[in-house]
C-alpha cells in the first residue's frame, strides 16, 4: 500500500521529440486513478515511466515515500496488467501466476496459499492447468490480474487491459476490476483512451493531450466543470456543444458579467442542458436550429441541427462538432420532424465558458 | 533487454565485432593474399596487409589461367558459374510459378496427385541419387553441358511451395473481378497475378542464383573438360597438383571472384534474401 | 486452405502447366531414385555389361565392411559437433543482436553473407589459414606447442573441416534465431522483468522456451546439412582423408561409386542415406505443424 508521486515529470526521446512535458500529481493510498486521453498523447508511455520500463529525463517518480527513478522494475514493487496480456505462452496458468513468487524465493507451500486464493477470486480454479492458448480473452485477461495480484505489490499499473475485448465483455470486466481493486485497496494507475471506462473507474481521473496534463479532479467534477474546451469535448458522449461567440453575442448575451464580456470566446453547452421550446428562459441562451438528422436510441433522442445563419464546417479535432452544428439530447422518443425549424433553449447555470484559445474556463 | 545498463550494451557490441572478426577473417585472409607475390605467401609468413600485386595476379588468374591443372582462364569460369546459376535459378522459377497456378487455381482429376508428386522431392537433394541422375544424363547426351548443369537441379519443389504459399495469399476477390472484366486463366495470370509476384520470384530468384552458383557435387560429377567447370569446382582443381606447388596467390584470387557474386547479391538484395529464406523454409 | 475461387472449365490447360515441372521431376528425380533403389539390389560386372539380381547382398556387403561404420561414426561426431557450435555462438550473437542496438542492423549484414559463400570455396579458405606449411594461423599454433598438421592428423583434419563447416552454418542459424527472438512479443520479456526475474532466468525460463520450435527446426537443418552440403568441404580440403578420418557417409557414396566402381554398393549407401533423410524431414515436418500453435 503506497501512494504514487511524480513531481515535475519530462520525457525526451533522442531525436528531439518530447513526449511528456512537464506533469504533477499524485495517487493516495488505495485510490483508482485513471489517466485518459486520444492516442499518442503520452498516457502509455507516462505508466511505463512509473513502471521503470521508459527512462526518466527529469522529474521525480516516488512510490510509497521511495524515488524510484533508478530503480528497476522488479525492485519497485508493482505489478502491471499489459493490453494484450502477456502471459507467458508456455506455461500454465498456475505457473504463470506463481512466477514471479519464485523470482523471489517464496517457499512453495506460500505461493501455492496465494495463488490458489488468487484463483478464487478470479474464478479460475478449474483453470488452472490450462495453458493460455487454451483459454478466451476474458480468462486469460483474468489470469492476467491473477498475476498481478498474487505478488500483493504496492501498486497496480493497467495499460488499456480491455481494449482487446468486445463491448459486453469490456463492460462485466470493468465492473469486476473496480470490485477487485476496491477489496484489495492497492493504489492503481489505470490506462485508457475510452473516456466512459475513465468516468466509471475513477477516483481520480487524469485528462491528458500532447504529453500534459489538462484537468486532473472527481470525474463528476471534471464533467460538470471542464477546464478547457479540450476537455469539455473529451469528456461525455456525445460531444459538448461548443461555438465560437462573435463579439456581439458576447456583449448581448454576457453584458451584465465584465469579465466574461472581455474575454469569453466560446460558449459550451452539453446536448442535455437543452430543451426544446418557444420560451426563452431569462439570462439564457437561446439557438434558432434546423433540424438535419434524428438518432433514436430508445430511451432518449438526439438531434443534430444547424444553426440560423451559419455554414456547416468540417471539425478541426477529433471528437468536436464541427463549426455550425448542435447536437440536442432529449428524453423519450418523439421528436420533431427534419427539416423542421425549432429553439434549443438553454439555462444560464449550464452554460461554459471558455477563452477564445480553449485553454482557459472563465465563469466559475 | 529491460534494465539499463550502460556496460549492457557495451558487452553486446564487444560480442558482436567478434562474430564480425570471425566471419570476416578467412575473406580478409584471402583477399590479401590474393594481393601478394606467389612466394611470400606460400613462405608462411604472409603480412596482414596487402601487397602490391593486386592487378597481377587477378589479370593472370582471369586472363591466363592458373596453373597445368587448372589452366582454364577464370573468366571462362566465372561465365560457366553465371550461366549455370541464372539458367537454374529462372528455370527454377519458370516451372515452378505454372505448377503452384496450376494446382492452386485450377481444379481437375490428379490435382492433389500432382501437388503431392512435386512435394516429395523437397525429401531428398541431388548428393542422394548422384549415381543414377549422372546415368540418365549421359544417356541423354548432356554431360559436359550447360543443359546437364541446369535441368537436374531445377527439379525439387522448393519454389512450387513458395509460389502455392503465396498464392493462397491473394484476395479471392481478384480473380472473381479479374473474372467478371472478361479475363481469362493466360490474362489473369498475365495481368494481376504475375505483377503481385514481383517480390516472391525476386527473393526466389536471390536463394536460387545463390544456390546455383555454389553447387559443388554435381558439375564435378558431370563436367570432364576444363573448359565446363564452374569457378568453385575450378578453385578446388587449382589446389590438386601432383609436382609443382599450387599458387596459392591465384587461388586466392579465384576464391575472392567466386565469393563477390553471391556477397554482392545478399548484401544488396538483403531484405528479400532473408524472406526467400524464411520463407522457403517453412 | 483451399480457393475458392478457381477456373474449372479449362480441361487441358492445367496439365501443360505442370507439364514441365513433372518432366522434369520425373526424368531428374523419381527415375534415378527409383534406379538407385534397383541398383542397390544388383551386382554389376566392371563393364556395366552384365547386371545380376542379387538381392540384399549388397547391404549385406555394406553393413560389413568396418569403413562404413567408420563413415557413420565420422558422420555422427561430425554432425553433433557442428550443430552444437554453430547452433550456440549463433544464438549467442542473435541475443546480441536482438538488443535494439543502433549499429544492428550492420552487424546482421556482416553475419549473415557466410551463407553466400559456397562450401567448398569455405573449406579452400579455412584450408588456407590452418595449412600446415602457409598458414597464417598455422604457424601461431605450433607456437603453442600443437604439432598442427590436418594433412597427416585425423583428429586435425576433422577439426578444419568442423571449423570452416561451423562458420558457415552461424550465419544461416543466426538468421532464424534472430527471427525466432523478435518474434516474442516484448511485452512477455517485460512482464518477465516486472515479475523480478533478471535477464539471465528471463533467457531460460522465457526466452529459450519460446525459442524451441526455431531450435529444433535449426538442428534438424544442421544435422541435414552435415550429411550432404558439406561434401564441399571435405572434397577440397581433405578430400575425405588423411585416411578416411573425414570421410562421411555422403563422401563415402560418391568416393566408392566413382574412384571404387561398386555402382551396386554406392547404390546401397544411397539408399539408407534416402530413409536416414526422409526419416529425419519426417521428423522435422511433424514437430513443426506442433510449432504453430504458439
Amino acid at each position: 500500500m503506497a501512494n504514487v508521486v511524480l513531481r515535475d515529470v519530462r520525457k525526451t526521446y533522442t531525436g528531439g521529440f518530447e513526449a511528456i512535458k512537464g506533469i504533477d500529481f499524485e495517487v493516495g493510498d488505495g485510490q483508482f486513478c485513471v489517466l485518459v486521453g486520444p492516442s499518442g498523447c503520452g498516457k502509455s508511455t507516462l505508466l511505463r515511466m512509473v513502471a521503470g520500463l521508459e527512462t526518466i529525463t527529469s522529474g521525480e517518480i516516488d512510490i510509497g515515500g521511495r524515488i524510484v527513478n533508478q530503480v528497476e522494475p522488479a525492485d519497485r514493487d508493482i505489478a502491471m496488467v499489459f493490453q494484450n496480456y502477456a502471459l507467458y505462452p508456455h506455461m500454465s496458468v498456475y505457473n504463470n501466476m506463481a512466477y514471479g513468487l519464485r523470482n523471489r524465493r517464496m517457499p512453495e507451500p506460500e505461493i501455492d496459499t496465494r495463488v490458489q486464493e488468487a484463483a478464487r477470486i478470479l474464478e479460475l480454479t478449474a483453470m488452472l492447468d490450462r495453458k493460455p492458448k487454451q483459454l478466451s480473452g476474458g480468462q486469460r485477461q483474468r489470469v492476467a490480474m491473477g498475476r498481478a495480484i498474487v505478488r500483493q505489490p504496492k501498486v497496480f499499473l493497467f495499460d488499456e487491459p480491455l481494449s482487446n475485448l468486445d463491448a459486453k465483455l469490456r463492460i462485466a470486466m470493468r465492473v469486476e476490476i473496480r470490485k477487485l481493486q476496491r477489496r484489495l485497496k492497492t493504489t492503481s494507475i489505470y490506462v485508457t483512451h475510452d473516456q466512459l471506462e475513465a468516468m466509471t473507474l475513477a477516483d481520480i481521473l487524469v485528462v491528458m493531450n500532447s504529453g500534459r496534463v489538462e484537468q486532473i479532479g472527481n470525474p463528476l467534477d471534471i464533467y460538470q466543470r471542464p477546464a478547457t474546451t479540450f476537455v469539455a469535448s473529451f469528456i461525455g458522449a456525445p460531444p459538448m456543444n461548443l461555438m465560437p461567440l462573435r463579439s456581439d453575442e458576447v456583449q448581448s448575451q454576457f453584458a451584465g458579467d465584465s469579465r466574461a464580456a472581455s474575454e469569453a470566446g466560446i460558449l459550451g453547452i452539453r446536448p442535455e442542458d437543452f430543451v426544446i421550446s418557444n420560451e426563452t428562459i431569462a439570462g439564457g441562451i437561446a439557438l434558432d436550429l434546423t433540424v438535419e438528422a434524428i438518432e433514436r436510441v430508445g430511451a432518449e433522442t438526439f438531434i443534430y441541427g444547424t444553426r440560423q445563419h451559419e455554414i456547416q464546417g468540417v471539425a478541426a479535432n477529433p471528437g468536436e462538432l464541427p463549426p455550425g452544428e448542435v447536437i440536442v439530447r432529449i428524453p423519450g422518443a418523439v421528436a420533431p420532424a427534419i427539416g423542421e425549424r425549432i429553439k434549443a433553449v438553454a439555462p444560464r447555470g449550464s452554460l461554459h465558458l471558455f477563452s477564445a484559445d480553449g485553454r482557459q474556463r472563465i465563469n466559475p | 533487454m529491460v534494465e539499463h545498463r550502460p556496460w549492457n550494451d557495451i558487452i553486446a557490441y564487444a560480442i558482436l565485432t567478434l562474430g564480425v572478426f570471425i566471419v570476416a577473417f578467412p575473406v580478409y585472409v584471402a583477399m590479401i593474399a590474393s594481393t601478394h607475390d606467389a612466394a611470400t605467401v606460400v613462405g608462411g609468413r604472409m603480412p596482414l596487409l596487402p601487397g602490391g600485386h593486386t592487378l597481377e595476379n587477378y589479370y593472370r588468374a582471369v586472363f591466363v589461367g592458373g596453373s597445368r591443372t587448372a589452366p582454364e582462364p577464370v573468366g571462362h569460369l566465372l561465365l560457366n558459374s553465371f550461366i549455370s546459376a541464372i539458367g537454374i535459378a529462372v528455370g527454377k522459377i519458370c516451372i515452378s510459378i505454372l505448377s503452384a497456378y496450376a494446382v492452386v487455381y485450377f481444379r481437375f482429376p490428379f490435382r492433389k496427385t500432382a501437388f503431392w508428386i512435386i512435394f516429395v522431392t523437397l525429401m531428398l537433394p541431388v548428393e542422394v541419387r548422384i549415381y543414377p541422375t549422372y546415368k540418365v544424363v549421359a544417356d541423354l547426351r548432356m554431360l559436359d553441358t550447360y543443359a546437364g548443369l541446369i535441368l537436374p537441379l531445377i527439379a525439387s519443389a522448393t519454389g512450387t511451395l513458395l509460389f502455392r504459399q503465396f498464392f493462397m495469399t491473394v484476395p479471392d476477390e481478384l480473380l472473381e473481378a479479374s473474372r467478371i472484366d472478361g479475363a481469362g486463366p493466360f490474362r489473369f495470370f498475365k495481368d494481376t497475378l504475375l505483377p503481385l509476384s514481383v517480390t516472391t520470384i525476386s527473393a526466389l530468384f536471390v536463394i536460387q542464383f545463390i544456390y546455383g552458383w555454389n553447387q559443388y557435387l554435381w558439375p564435378l560429377l558431370i563436367t570432364t573438360q576444363d573448359s565446363m567447370q564452374t569457378i568453385v569446382t575450378g578453385i578446388k582443381k587449382m589446389l590438386t597438383t601432383t609436382d609443382e606447388l599450387a599458387e596459392w596467390q591465384l587461388a586466392m584470387a579465384t576464391a575472392v571472384l567466386a565469393m563477390l557474386p553471391p556477397v554482392a547479391v545478399v548484401v544488396f538484395m538483403q531484405r528479400l534474401f532473408v524472406r526467400g529464406l524464411v520463407e522457403t523454409e517453412k | 486452405m483451399e480457393k475458392s475461387a478457381v477456373f474449372n472449365r479449362s480441361k487441358l490447360l492445367p496439365y501443360a502447366l505442370l507439364a514441365p515441372q513433372l518432366i522434369i521431376t520425373f526424368v531428374f528425380f523419381y527415375w534415378p531414385a527409383s534406379q538407385a533403389v534397383l541398383q542397390s539390389f544388383k551386382r554389376e560386372d566392371a563393364f556395366g555389361l552384365v547386371s545380376e539380381f542379387v538381392g540384399l547382398e549388397n547391404y549385406q556387403a555394406v553393413f560389413a565392411q568396418p569403413e562404413y561404420y567408420k563413415a557413420m561414426l565420422t558422420t555422427l561426431v561430425f554432425s553433433t559437433l557442428v550443430a552444437a557450435l554453430s547452433l550456440s555462438i549463433a544464438l549467442l550473437f542473435a541475443t546480441q543482436a536482438d538488443k535494439n542496438l543502433k549499429a544492428a542492423p550492420v552487424y546482421k549484414t556482416f553475419m549473415i553473407w557466410p551463407y553466400a559463400v559456397a562450401p567448398a570455396v569455405a573449406g579452400v579458405l579455412w584450408f588456407f589459414i590452418f595449412h600446415p606449411s602457409l598458414g597464417t594461423l598455422a604457424r601461431p599454433l605450433r607456437g603453442l606447442g600443437l604439432d598442427w598438421n590436418p594433412l597427416l592428423n585425423g583428429n586435425h583434419a576433422m577439426a578444419l573441416v568442423v571449423m570452416s563447416a561451423v562458420w558457415k552454418q552461424i550465419a544461416y542459424n543466426f538468421l532464424f534465431f534472430l527471427a525466432g527472438l523478435q518474434s516474442i512479443p516484448k511485452s512477455v520479456i517485460e512482464a518477465g522483468a516486472i515479475d523480478g526475474a533478471g535477464p539471465m532466468r528471463r533467457f531460460w525460463t522465457i526466452i529459450f522456451p519460446l525459442l524451441s520450435p526455431t531450435t529444433f527446426f535449426l538442428l534438424v537443418v544442421n544435422v541435414v546439412y552435415v550429411f550432404f552440403d558439406t561434401f564441399g568441404i571435405i572434397d577440397a580440403v581433405t578430400a575425405g582423408g588423411p585416411a578416411g578420418a573425414t570421410t562421411t557417409m555422403v563422401y563415402k557414396v560418391y568416393a566408392d561409386g566413382r574412384l571404387g566402381g561398386d555402382l551396386g554398393g554406392s547404390a546401397a549407401q544411397s539408399v539408407v542415406l534416402m530413409v536416414i533423410v526422409i526419416a529425419l524431414t519426417a521428423v522435422q515436418f511433424k514437430y513443426v505443424e506442433r510449432r504453430v500453435q504458439y
